[in-house]
């Protein structure tokens, strides 16, 4: 089923005025930043299909800066996120594209500082639920109504075994997991729905085990 | 994780068997499905209700959008309801306005509870303010008021579409009513299977709906088609009341509800391209809000 709570049906409690273009883009920004793990200086908004034609009209933009700023749904300060990022520091650019994507309402947001840059794609389904469905590159798929935990790792055999056995350590139920790499022996990436929020010393023996090299944590 | 109902029927044949509220069984399923307790989802449930009251009170002192495509109809709608003279009768006008004043608050980028969508976030609440007025329901009864309405829609999500862009309007503001609908039947005392009989009569009228808002924009034709589905759920709750039942069974117009959005042409399901938003009004006021040619004849 893919809708499982009455509160994605009666919810969520948002900005107006529109549940694709406004919640679900508050909070496809919002999990770029989780991703990001930190406040990005700057932000490039790519906007396709319905997203590029009325993100004006249904302050998308205006929603995914909130998101990025660590802003919910119903946070009014979504409103003025625009004035908010320059107080804060953060430059921004939107960029509606005309090229075809498979679903109508998509944002891929690239964003940075002095550190690292990141690369993310998400879409937003309908009712404020959305997915993100790519990652640096890599092809995924997370609802981020979950929490969940994204391991970067070195492509070698018992790395996954090492991940699951450490959940399973600390009593943690695996809902959904996806497995996707670039090429074989290089780069891979472990994408981990979970039934409850991971604290942080799970998050630091995960990072200790062999051939990890970033753990990301997403909370509910 | 096994979910207590998958479709109307088997909710109804629950809610029989266990001789028990639908409220009850989608409270029993929020329970199971997210392992909460009954204490937290009460609570979060409350709090979207609040949001509502919140929502009508500031949308019934009227507000503006920013594109000024909508607002202060509802206050309009009010001062006529006051003088008495409303033909529709006071409750459903009472049920109007306050769906229209939800929607206003909406696309004023207010604070509001999409239900099931923000574009359709007017006919619950609209038609629950108005048939307190009438019944005097608890607390707790309105609380299960949205419980109700999220089972049938909860179905709706699973089986066919909630989304104006997958399935137009008929998803959005067409699920909206049929969950309204059903949640009068609850509160007023009538049985679950007159809740199914009043969705699926609220549901066939609405079948057909497109999702073609002008500019794009979450405002025309929406915020008078959740007045229409307000009034659409107060009527077909008094049919299903009156003993009136849907000779579809309610899941079968679920169904065709789905196979109507998926035959849909693309210019029908929230594109802007076609129905009102193509109108030569639609295309002025569309460049009007966001420049660029002027294309059509407008005003």
């Amino acid at each position: 089923m893919k809708f499982k709570s009455v509160f994605d049906i009666i919810g969520p409690v948002m900005i107006g005025p529109s549940s694709s273009h406004t919640a679900g883009a508050a909070r496809i920004g919002r999990v770029a930043r989780d991703l990001f793990g930190r406040q990005p200086d700057w932000a490039k908004v790519h906007l396709y299909g319905s997203f590029a034609e009325t993100y004006k009209g249904h302050s998308t933009d205006v929603a995914i800066i909130g998101g990025l700023l660590d802003y919910d749904t119903f946070d009014e300060r979504i409103k003025t996120s625009f004035e908010e990022a320059k107080n804060a520091g953060m430059t921004f650019e939107f960029i509606p594209e005309t090229g075809h994507v498979d679903h109508p309402n998509t944002a891929r947001i690239v964003i940075g500082d002095k550190d690292s840059e990141m690369s993310m794609m998400g879409i937003s389904i309908g009712g404020g639920k959305i997915e993100i469905t790519e990652l640096n590159g890599f092809p995924l798929r997370l609802s981020g109504n979950h929490p969940a935990i994204l391991v970067v790792h070195e492509d070698r055999s018992g790395c996954i075994a090492n991940v699951a056995n450490c959940l399973y350590k600390y009593d943690i139920n695996i809902g959904h997991m996806e497995v996707s790499r670039k090429e074989r022996g290089h780069m891979a990436l472990m994408v981990i729905e979970v039934d409850q929020n991971v604290d942080k010393e799970v998050m630091e023996d995960l990072r200790k085990l062999p051939n990890i090299t970033q753990v990301t944590r997403i909370a509910d | 994780m096994e979910a207590l109902f998958r479709n109307v029927r088997e909710l109804v044949e629950r809610a029989e068997k266990e001789e028990k509220l639908i409220s009850e069984i989608m409270i029993e399923q929020e329970m199971l499905m997210t392992d909460r307790s009954r204490e937290d989802i009460m609570i979060q449930m409350d709090r979207n209700l609040t949001v509502m009251e919140e929502a009508v009170e500031k949308g019934l002192k009227g507000v503006h959008s920013v594109s000024g495509l909508t607002g202060g109809d509802a206050v309009l709608l009010q001062k006529y309801r006051d003088t008495g003279n409303a033909l529709s009768g006071d409750l459903l006008l009472d049920a109007v306005s306050k769906a229209v004043a939800t929607n206003e608050v909406n696309a004023a980028m207010g604070t509001i509870c999409a239900t099931p969508t923000a574009g359709s976030a007017g006919v619950v609440p609209g038609t629950l303010f108005a048939v307190q007025n009438k019944l005097n329901p608890t607390r707790e009864q309105m609380i299960r008021y949205l419980f109700t309405a999220g089972a049938f829609g909860f179905v709706v999500a699973n089986n066919a579409s909630i989304s104006g862009a997958a399935g137009g309007c008929q998803a959005e503001v067409g699920s909206a009513a049929g969950m309204a609908s059903a949640a009068i039947i609850e509160m007023a005392g009538g049985t679950p299977q007159q809740c199914s009989e009043a969705f699926a009569i609220t549901m066939k009228n609405m079948l057909g709906l497109v999702c073609d808002p002008v500019a794009g924009l979450v405002e025309v034709p929406c915020v008078k088609r959740n007045a229409m589905g307000a009034a659409n759920a107060v009527v077909a709750a008094d049919m299903a009341l009156a003993g009136v039942t849907s000779r579809i069974p309610c899941d079968e117009v679920i169904g065709a509800m789905f196979e109507i959005g998926q035959s849909m042409p693309s210019a029908l399901r929230e594109t802007a391209k076609g129905g009102l938003a193509a109108t030569p009004t639609g295309k002025w006021l569309e460049s009007k809000i966001f420049g660029g040619a002027v294309v059509g004849s407008g005003q």
